[in-house]
């Protein structure tokens, strides 16, 4: 059903976005894609693979299906975000020991369930799931933790700030970030004054954001941390402050250049550096195309990115049309990140999910808390996913959907072991644990029938997985057994 | 955060430095086990290992004080909580140490960071991606006759954290060996994330296959969480073809409030498995293969709080056990007269310094190898 207004939608959307044509346009765009083509796009592309997806990009050719992708993405979320989280809180009030305090903490404990839920919801319900997938990736590339932040609401603005610029400019993006106050918190730039400099920010800018490890000098980051010194924020109002008095407004040396530098003209020569945009387009290769980048097309492709003034789009249209992208070889060779394995597989069941805060924890549990990265460095993914305790954790999850009971995420619950999951559980006191039994209770799932119209249609079984099953057999008429078998191959776990 | 990632060219490094080490002719010994205790939430080592005669702690903890009767004196300056008191037989025994004042320095005081630090072997400001047991793990492979490497039963993967190693987390052996009949091992994977699948769908095959032994321990565990993670943890040692590491959990030593009456049932939880964990090992015959350790991402303040508690601290004592330890009060007491801007004092002995000492004296392996540069071992195991 989410299925069908999707697509509705997205054919709507076609044609009304112009992207701007590369220079570095592979000359093969022109092929139509097979229905294995048109899987591959859409577990790059989404999370998980729905069968009426591939139906609508097969026949396609490889140009137009991805202009639709880019021309559909949005800068908003289509789901209403949950009830409280614009109303900031100080985190002097949630972080005492009185009980005000404790109540003021577990009710943002609350909040960020609902924060997680609610994206995950985006996530499945949106028209745009490429959309979701890039901000995905610059939460991970822009990384700030609930853990440091402590409040939601500052990391709903990050995430709602990072949307808006997903498929736009990474420039305005990047200066948005710098001056993001969950940002400020996370990597002390609160704490960044004139004769006191805090280097945190400044490093990672370099390190991370933009140029990448070892492409500055120790001198680069002190310099820079000097041009950021007084970027603050307010503490009763949670928005980003510049504190004249606390700015060092003296000549700096950044990368070679001296100046009276401040922080824009710092992140204007960041930009400016041609590594910045290698290191955005390697790092999106590994997210969309391959483990491995081929460093001369990852050249030719962030030249194209840098000329347009950093279009994300730009970048994504050439690696989404390039040879390798295509290539049968680079089939399934990206694991699935838990945030994929558990939206897809709710979405390849068709559930009907009322609430997704117990998905949230799952989630969470099998190493992917949302909101909240184990480090700056973020998640490492790929074969860090798995792990013999997650691929368990991931394979009783898909056999409680199969069965259409307890969804795996009871058992999880009842699991007496301290991890990421139950201390968000514990946080959020007895009314976050009553919310899950109750969202547990809602979901809906008529795995019977899911079944059976599978069987009845097996080209459709086949779109569950992108290779073939290395166990499971793949015959033309598939009993329950071979269904069931399928969801439990390796090669499940893979896009 | 100054990261440096020098593990990246650690192939290259290691191969050189095999050259010259001692350790090039030494086989690794992964039949003996660490046992790893990790007291969550930073344990009160001033609490734990009392200095009871020095007036400063006194002065400092005018309510959570211990006197000298209310310790079991190893000298005339220390003395343990005597909730730890089924712990005595080891230390008449010889095979408790106690290593004083372990930390590093510049301390972090963030729960998340600090243990991260102690996790990944790490300095203040570095971060690093593996635990430093999975580290030596991929350094130095243990065997393949092992039911798995390492065996998580509480908690995070922690120092056991990396990819490669066969690691299982485990709370409960008759479940894991109900989830392992989903593993689908076989058939040789077309590129690499698929072959990484396909190896943890072997490793938990092969761990169910050694944990399936139906052992029956005489010992009586204690009816407490810890106590039945003990008996996993047993489980686990007893496994056909074993395990090299196990990592425990004992969680709530975050004792901003109300220390008095929370401490001393943490410490005798602690200490009746820690003895049950003895008399298990005992009965497999393996007490003199297996070393327990405890740690924990800092101690607590010196000086107690307005309630009750104690606040974020940064050194303090932690525990080696087993039938090879040498026995006795290791490494210098905290000064309590020289504290920090928080209140807090300098570490005495890098931690660091004990996990070389159980690379290289308990599974013979090179610690620089592991720790990135060489840290004197302590001399808690024999050479």
């Amino acid at each position: 059903m989410v299925c069908v207004t999707v697509l509705t939608l997205l054919t709507a959307c076609a044609g009304r976005g112009r992207v701007p044509v590369a220079a570095s346009d592979p000359p093969s765009s022109g092929n139509v894609l097979s229905r294995e083509d048109a899987r591959h796009l859409a577990s790059r592309t989404g999370f998980g693979v729905v069968p009426a997806a591939v139906a609508h990009w097969t026949g396609r050719t490889r140009r137009a299906a991805v202009d639709e992708l880019l021309a559909g993405l949005r800068d908003t979320a289509v789901t209403p975000p949950p009830a409280g989280i614009d109303r900031y809180v100080p985190s002097a009030r949630t972080g005492g020991r009185d009980d005000d305090a404790r109540e003021a903490g577990r009710e943002q404990a609350q909040l960020s369930i609902a924060l997680r839920a609610w994206w995950l919801r985006e996530m499945r319900e949106t028209p745009s799931p490429l959309t979701e997938r890039l901000t995905l990736f610059w939460h991970n590339h822009f990384v700030s933790s609930q853990e440091k932040v402590r409040s939601a609401t500052l990391m709903y603005r990050q995430n709602v700030l990072l949307r808006r610029h997903a498929g736009g400019s990474f420039a305005r993006m990047l200066r948005a970030v710098a001056r993001d106050p969950a940002m400020v918190v996370y990597l002390d730039s609160a704490r960044n004054r004139k004769g006191a400099p805090n280097e945190n920010f400044a490093r990672e800018l370099m390190e991370l954001f933009t140029l990448g490890e070892g492409r500055y000098t120790e001198s680069d980051v002190k310099e820079a941390a000097r041009a950021f010194t007084g970027w603050g924020f307010d503490r009763e109002s949670g928005v980003f402050r510049f504190r004249p008095a606390q700015h060092d407004g003296g000549v700096k040396t950044v990368l070679g250049y001296t100046a009276r530098l401040d922080g824009d003209a710092v992140i204007d020569r960041l930009l400016a550096d041609p590594r910045t945009a290698e290191h955005i387009v390697r790092k999106l290769w590994r997210e969309f195309v391959s483990p491995d980048p081929d460093s001369d097309r990852v050249t030719a492709v962030a030249a194209d990115f840098h000329r347009s003034g950093h279009d994300v789009k730009v970048a994504l249209r050439a690696l989404l049309l390039s040879d390798e992208f295509w290539a049968p070889a680079q089939r399934g060779v990206l694991v699935k990140s838990p945030t994929d394995l558990v939206v897809g597989s709710l979405a390849a069941f068709d559930a009907e999910v009322p609430d997704y805060a117990p998905f949230a924890l799952l989630v969470a549990r099998l190493g992917q808390n949302l909101f909240a990265p184990p480090n700056v460095k973020g998640w490492p993914g790929g074969e860090v996913w798995i792990d013999a305790t997650t691929l368990l954790q991931r394979k009783q999850y898909l056999d409680g959907l199969f069965r259409g009971q307890d969804l795996g995420v009871g058992a999880m619950m009842r699991a007496a072991a301290e991890d990421r999951a139950q201390k968000l559980l514990k946080r959020g006191g007895p009314q976050a644990a009553a919310r899950l039994t109750r969202a547990l209770a809602g979901v809906r799932l008529d795995a019977d029938a899911w079944i059976d119209r599978l069987r009845a249609r097996p080209e459709e079984w086949r779109d569950l997985v992108v290779l073939d099953p290395v166990v499971a057999a793949m015959p033309a008429a598939p009993s329950v057994a071979d269904l069931r078998a399928l969801f439990q191959d390796p090669v499940y776990q893979l896009r | 955060m100054n990261r440096r990632r020098f593990f990246k060219g650690l192939g290259a490094t290691a191969a050189g430095a095999l050259l010259q080490s001692p350790w090039a002719r030494a086989d690794a010994d992964f039949a003996r086990v660490l046992v790893l205790v990790e007291l969550q939430g930073g344990n009160d080592g001033l609490n734990t290992v009392v200095p009871y005669a020095d007036p400063l702690y006194r002065r400092l903890r005018p309510t959570l004080v211990l006197s000298r009767e209310q310790v079991l004196p190893l000298d005339e300056r220390a003395g343990l909580h005597r909730a730890l008191e089924p712990l005595w037989p080891l230390w008449t025994a010889g095979e408790l140490a106690i290593i004083q004042g372990l930390g590093y320095p510049d301390p972090n005081l963030s729960h998340f960071r600090s243990i991260e630090i102690w996790n990944t072997a790490s300095a203040s400001d570095e971060t690093l991606d593996d635990g430093w047991v999975g580290r030596a793990f991929r350094a130095v492979p243990p065997p393949a006759t092992l039911a798995a490497h390492g065996v998580v039963v509480g908690g995070e993967d922690g120092p056991l954290e990396a990819v490669g190693p066969r690691v299982i987390r485990l709370s409960d052996t008759a479940r894991f060996l109900r989830q392992s009949r989903l593993a689908a091992p076989g058939g040789p994977g077309s590129n690499a994330a698929l072959r990484h699948i396909l190896s943890v769908e072997a490793a938990i095959d092969e761990a169910a296959r050694g944990l399936d032994t139906g052992i029956r321990f005489s010992t009586a565990f204690p009816a407490t969480p810890f106590g039945r993670a003990v008996h996993t943890a047993c489980e686990a040692i007893a496994s056909h073809g074993g395990v090299a590491a196990v990592k425990l959990s004992l969680g709530g030593f975050d004792t901003h409030v109300g220390q008095a009456a929370r401490h001393p049932r943490l410490l005798a939880e602690l200490a009746g498995g820690l003895v049950a964990l003895r008399a298990a090992i005992m009965e497999l015959g393996r007490w003199d293969r297996t070393l327990v350790m405890t740690y924990s991402e800092f101690g607590r303040r010196p000086r107690e709080n307005l309630g009750g508690g104690t606040d974020h601290g940064t050194a303090a004592c932690h525990f080696l056990a087993g039938g090879r330890v040498r026995g006795g009060l290791h490494g210098a007491a905290l000064r309590l007269d020289r504290l920090d801007g928080a209140g807090n004092p300098e570490q005495t002995t890098d931690y660091r310094r004990l996990y070389a000492a159980v690379l290289e004296r308990w599974w013979r392996i090179d610690g620089a190898q592991v720790l990135g540069r060489p840290w004197m071992a302590l001399p808690v195991l024999p050479a």
